[in-house]
């Protein structure tokens, strides 16, 4: 087998899995810290359950997106050291300062919410978990900016004695436009899912009826209003993206449309069915115009097609295939987009029903909600996954090739170990994570106190 | 500042970041090794995991900016010395990750068997990397087989060379010792006796493995001729600080024993890196091919920059770290009654 492929594997598995914690992490920490600062203010009782009882599964989540995170930070190095050593003066620099500023702040304070509710003065208590949410919502960032300059290399330039990528100007990689991009854009879909996470529970709870009515109402009104706002804001985010695509990486935005010859006005592919190579097309359905509007706001302009940029990337770096794998860049984005449109509307009932007090007629409808609370991860994981694979064959858009920056030393035998090993272990964390969030999410708010007998029979901290 | 200067302040801050890690980590990856030993029932079980925490995630923190650190200022090291040392890595890895998630999920149902489950899960996540860890430091203390590309050419048996062995047991006895110390000052009651009666024999064991440690040493890597005979006062205080902690584990000076092996497990990592300085990574197959603190950094320009940042932050972090450490510094009781849930 191929190490290059292996490797890929490998990032891909373990990186999609990180990410179906990562999100939760950063959304549901402000949906915490919002409840809890509620408590402190008002005193509410309904305010400190919500806070326990979402705050018992924030943790649970928490802790698989941190295991996994190690690994993202080492394997740069390990399956990529052709990559680490051409980019590492740039791209070392954001991974550093996201563990000194990022990490340090949520661990620790984490640790303090935790451990030490008795120990330290209520404000602080409370102010802990805002940091903890800041904490990991600014690693994010620093991961993003890592990110944005492999999609979009910025204030570098290439040594020319070693060959390699050298930073010139910090700001203008911290100040990249694609990385806050990305930055607005994820943590707009961590509120998303986190909103869908508290929807789909709350009315799990509602549908049966449970005895803590008012925690899960004023949960679930909560997240309608903050998803609502989230999904709008993913959805512009997504939108400047486009036009930004069609600057910095036509080629990601013409393969996501399998759009084979340059259009003007372009029109927008809602479902092509065929071999997506635009020579056996069984059946399409486009309309016109719209692909023109989303990528320059305007209905008349050029989009150019995978044809035409093929042809440019081939005089500028030479013979080669520079056309992504076009099945998965076309279907994870009609995937992401869909889930989103049905986010939309789900969003709007869940709306309606907190609006219009909890019609009767409407109550049945909720049973279906916990089934929503799918849609933000598939969105989020196929998000990532066009967001990387439309950058093919690049591992750095137009300086570095993926087959180019493996590690040299590693045989298919010793990657294939690792990729199983991970895999398997992945797979049982999923299986005791599922259970533990199932458990904890339909036991309700009474476990998660602190008088709970069944879940800690002798548990956490102690009184001196 | 010169370029030398900003390549020796890295190298100096990568070390202090091992040396951190190690220090906090190391009685850490200690309690996680002695908790099925020394806890008996479920609650002293607690009580030994509560000892660490509010602090193992912060403490892990250190390992992950000296990774992050190395791949900044010298990304050269960090690219040779993560392919090269890749199964020892993978298995660290996955003893970490089973670690952190036993942490949190084991006291999430009351089922024994699902607890004995993550009891022993945060045993082997603590021994592997407190093993491995050991094995890698004293093959990069010993230099290991780099081509002329900066390419690690063996492969996970290289590693397991009676040096690295050697290291690897050394560690994971230093870290019983400072964790059972740990355990000692930081529980009420049985446990303490407990941790204190084989934090005895554990002594015995550093004392052994550190002497065979220094003898092998000065065959197996170039300290002599780079340090002298007399290797100067950062080793010769590690090992008085070994030889100390003995006695005060007999008085039960717990605050000093654990002072004592603090100092052994800084001192000692300290010297690792003396050793090598400056190089990063010392290659066997020819000196030449030896990376350096020049030919493996980033540009003076990342180096400023980094160390800007690093100038700024670093003491904000170790404030509110060490800070915490304040909020909980009493001791902890396994009396159920006393326990909050």
């Amino acid at each position: 087998m191929d190490p290059v492929l292996l490797s890929r594997w490998q990032f891909a598995i373990t990186t999609v899995y990180h990410f179906f914690f990562v999100p939760l992490t950063l959304g549901l920490g402000w949906f915490v810290a919002i409840m809890q600062t509620r408590y402190y203010r008002t005193g509410d009782e309904t305010y400190r359950k919500m806070t326990k009882f979402w705050g018992k599964l924030f943790l649970i989540n928490f802790a698989m997106g941190v295991v996994t995170g190690i690994v993202q930070e080492f394997q740069f190095g390990m399956n990529w050291s052709e990559y680490s050593r051409y980019v590492g003066d740039i791209f070392g620099a954001p991974l550093a300062i996201e563990a000194l500023l990022a990490f340090f702040l949520e661990s620790t304070f984490l640790g303090l919410w935790i451990f030490g509710e008795n120990k330290v003065p209520k404000g602080v208590h409370l102010a802990s978990i805002w940091l903890v949410a800041i904490g990991s919502n600014l690693s994010a960032l620093w991961i993003l900016i890592a990110n944005g300059w492999m999609q979009h290399p910025v204030g570098f330039e290439i040594n020319a004695v070693t060959g390699r990528a050298q930073l010139v100007d910090f700001f203008a990689l911290i100040g990249s436009p694609k990385a806050w991009l990305f930055f607005w854009h994820t943590i707009s879909s961590g509120l998303v899912t986190a909103a869908f996470f508290v929807l789909g529970i709350s009315a799990w709870h509602l549908f049966r009826k449970n005895k803590d009515e008012r925690v899960f109402k004023v949960s679930f009104q909560m997240a309608a209003i903050i998803g609502m706002i989230a999904l709008v804001s993913v959805g512009l985010a997504g939108h400047t993206q486009g036009q930004e695509l069609v600057t910095n990486q036509p080629m990601k935005m013409a393969s996501i449309e399998a759009l084979w010859e340059t259009e003007q006005p372009a029109s927008f592919s809602i479902i092509t069915i065929g071999d997506l190579t635009g020579k056996n097309l069984v059946w399409e359905w486009r309309v016109p115009k719209l692909l023109s509007f989303i990528a320059c706001n305007n209905f008349d302009c050029e989009v150019r097609g995978v044809n035409d940029i093929q042809a440019e990337y081939e005089q500028q770096y030479g013979p080669g295939d520079y056309v992504p794998l076009m099945v998965i860049t076309y279907w994870t984005f009609r995937l992401m987009f869909g889930a989103g449109i049905i986010m939309f509307l789900v969003a709007l009932f869940a709306l309606f029903l907190t609006f219009r007090n909890w019609p009767n007629k409407a109550m049945k409808w909720l049973k279906w909600m916990p089934l929503m609370i799918a849609l933000p991860y598939i969105a989020n994981s196929t998000g990532w996954i066009l967001t990387e694979t439309g950058r093919q064959p690049w591992i750095v858009q137009g300086l570095l090739k993926v087959e180019d920056a493996v590690s040299p030393n590693l045989g298919a035998g010793t990657i294939l170990m690792s990729l199983i090993g991970f895999t398997v272990v992945y797979a049982a964390l999923m299986v005791a994570d599922l259970y533990l969030l199932t458990k904890y999410a339909k036991a309700g708010p009474d476990a998660a106190l602190k008088e709970s007998v069944d879940v800690a029979p002798t548990l956490v901290g102690t009184e001196n | 500042m010169s370029y030398e200067v900003l390549q020796t302040i890295w190298f100096v801050l990568i070390a202090i970041l091992w040396i951190g890690f190690f220090f906090l980590e190391g009685f850490d990856f200690g309690v996680g090794m002695l908790l099925p030993f020394l806890g008996k029932k479920d609650e002293e079980r607690r009580a030994i995991i509560n000892t660490i925490g509010p602090h193992w995630d912060g403490n892990e923190v250190w390992l992950l900016t000296a990774g992050g650190a190395t791949f900044a200022a010298f990304p050269q090291w960090y690219a040779t010395l993560f392919s090269g040392f890749y199964p020892a890595l993978f298995l660290l890895l996955v003893g970490l990750i089973l670690r952190g998630v036993a942490f949190e999920f084991r006291s999430k149902d009351a089922n024994p068997k699902w607890r004995t489950l993550w009891d022993w899960a945060i045993f082997v996540g603590s021994f592997l990397p407190a093993l491995l860890l050991g094995v890698a430091f004293a093959n990069l203390a010993r230099g290991v087989p780099i081509d002329n590309t900066m390419t690690y050419t063996g492969n996970l048996l290289t590693l397991l060379n009676p040096y690295g062995l050697l290291g690897g047991l050394m560690t994971v006895a230093a870290f019983l010792l400072h964790g059972a110390i740990f355990i000692a000052m930081k529980v009420e009651g049985d446990i303490s006796e407990r941790a204190t009666a084989f934090a005895r024999k554990a002594w015995i064991v550093v004392v052994v493995l550190s002497v065979l440690m220094v003898v092998a040493t000065y065959f197996y890597t170039d300290l002599v001729e780079r340090l002298g005979i007399n290797p100067g006062i950062i080793p010769l205080a590690g090992i008085a600080a070994i030889l100390l902690s003995g006695l005060f584990i007999h008085r039960k000076r717990y605050g000093w024993a654990f002072g004592m092996t603090s100092l052994m497990v800084v001192l000692t990592v300290a010297t690792a890196f003396l050793i090598m300085f400056p190089r990063v990574m010392i290659s066997t197959t020819d000196p030449a091919f030896s990376l350096t603190i020049s030919n493996a950094s980033s540009s003076q320009y990342t180096l400023t920059v980094m160390t800007i940042v690093a100038a700024i932050f670093t003491p904000i972090v170790l404030i509110y770290q060490g800070w915490t450490y304040w909020i909980f510094r009493k001791r902890i009781t396994a009396d159920p009654k006393k326990l909050i849930y």
